[in-house]
């Protein structure tokens, strides 16, 4: 399983135009709305934490339809599936490295456009320490319905109609975390949502995968 | 063939060796592949029907038959990715595929595909250097794969067979776009993969090398 995911990254760092795609978009995306609602300070930081996790689901839709897509298409999928790894965690391995390459980065990129939107200070760490389970969960749940679309046509657009809203739940506790006086139950709310996405999603995702290869 | 073709006396030892049991001084090998009465949908349509075939270890099986005739079903029904309607998948006795990921464990895959990443070099395909030597590759090891050819692709897949180590192989047209000297490289790799007590089951349309082999008309 190791070995997959050191594969994925592999694969990730030599398309490295893909991966940066979805960053470059993510920043576009907080950007527009802050050109869309004017440069009230109250205002954008109001909406930021909302804005941040928005787009970071958008731009995390991206890199999808590839993570199963292009094994499909070229025959790896066959191989991963009797590379003698339970279809499940080959599911669980993508996942992870869907996480690495976009979910990461995204963290990353998420403090700057935070700070771009006016969120005070004091809320960064809050809104961070939401992404960190949010990206988990969209990694997860995406890897559910990349699995599940794949062979189907208009499988990008499938794709992000089963993958939002699914997502919604993570959305409320994830903004809701940064400006709410006590954040700490809805980090337990993400925290839960994480237990039930790390067994359930793979699972899922392995039968979908072994449908898909019928 | 062989002779002049050194590079291919290489072959991976395979792993979960056959199990050898001397008995009255002939060697009587265990590892059995037994398919019983296998029928097969696909979609609506019944491909197969009461098909059953029998290989042990060192043996070979030729599929043939007609374009649609269900060649690639039947392999990738014995590698366990197409459910069976009807009918049974024996390995040494027990059913094959109730553990599937066991059953996968012994299978070396080639599909139609050659499942080959454009960006990744051909070592970082099969790093084992001994199988690249035996389809002709060697020379290309830091080469992206893009820059091959289809030829040279589907050689690069077939190393990736003969470096699993795995005893059964399952080549769905393993000869398409292959030159006549990498076919008899391909040729020597199958008798070393039978000699060392391995199974293939091919489908191809094409005369293949391969002594002794049954053949399995659909």
């Amino acid at each position: 399983m190791k070995r997959l995911i050191a594969r994925e990254l592999r694969l990730a760092l030599r398309q490295g135009a893909d991966t940066a795609a979805a960053l470059v978009f993510f920043i576009i995306c907080g950007t527009m709305f802050a050109f869309g609602v004017g440069p009230d300070p109250a205002l954008l930081a109001a909406l930021a934490p909302g804005v941040v996790w928005v787009a970071a689901l958008l731009a995390a839709l991206l890199p999808l339809e590839k993570l199963f897509g292009a094994d499909f298409e070229d025959g790896t999928l066959d191989l991963l599936l009797l590379s003698g790894l339970p279809a499940y965690l080959v599911a669980l391995a993508k996942a992870c490295a869907h996480w690495l390459t976009t979910g990461l980065p995204l963290l990353l990129m998420a403090a700057p456009l935070a700070v771009m939107l006016r969120l005070p200070s004091h809320a960064l760490p809050l809104l961070l320490a939401g992404l960190v389970p949010g990206t988990l969960i969209f990694s997860l749940i995406g890897t559910l319905a990349a699995a599940l679309t794949l062979g189907a046509r208009r499988a990008g657009v499938l794709m992000a109609l089963i993958t939002l809203p699914l997502m919604i739940p993570a959305l409320i506790f994830g903004a809701n975390a940064v400006t709410a006086p006590h954040p700490l139950g809805a980090f337990a709310f993400l925290g839960a949502i994480l237990c039930l996405a790390v067994p359930l999603a793979p699972l899922a995702a392995g039968a979908a995968l072994r449908v898909a290869v019928e | 063939m062989v002779a002049c073709l050194p590079a291919c006396r290489y072959i991976a030892p395979i792993r979960r060796r056959a199990l050898y049991v001397r008995w009255c001084g002939k060697r009587v090998v265990t590892d059995l592949l037994t398919g019983k009465e296998l029928s097969v949908f696909r979609g609506e349509r019944l491909v197969l029907r009461g098909v059953s075939l029998a290989v042990t270890a060192g043996g070979a099986l030729v599929l043939r038959g007609d374009n649609g005739t269900g060649k690639s079903t039947l392999l990738r029904t014995l590698a366990g990715l197409t459910p069976l309607a009807a009918g049974q998948i024996l390995w040494n006795g027990a059913p094959a595929l109730a553990d599937f990921p066991s059953h996968a464990a012994r299978i070396a895959w080639l599909g139609h595909l050659d499942a080959v990443k454009p960006s990744l070099s051909v070592a970082e395909h099969v790093a084992d250097q001994g199988a690249l030597v035996a389809v002709g590759l060697e020379r290309f090891a830091a080469l992206p794969a893009r820059f091959l050819s289809a030829g040279q692709r589907r050689r690069l897949a077939l190393a990736r067979v003969a470096a699993s180590g795995r005893p059964l192989w399952l080549l769905d047209e393993p000869t398409t776009g292959l030159d006549a000297t990498s076919v008899a490289r391909f040729a020597a790799l199958c008798a070393q993969h039978r000699a060392a007590g391995g199974m293939i089951i091919t489908s191809t349309h094409m005369a293949l090398d391969l002594p002794g082999a049954e053949v399995l008309a659909l």
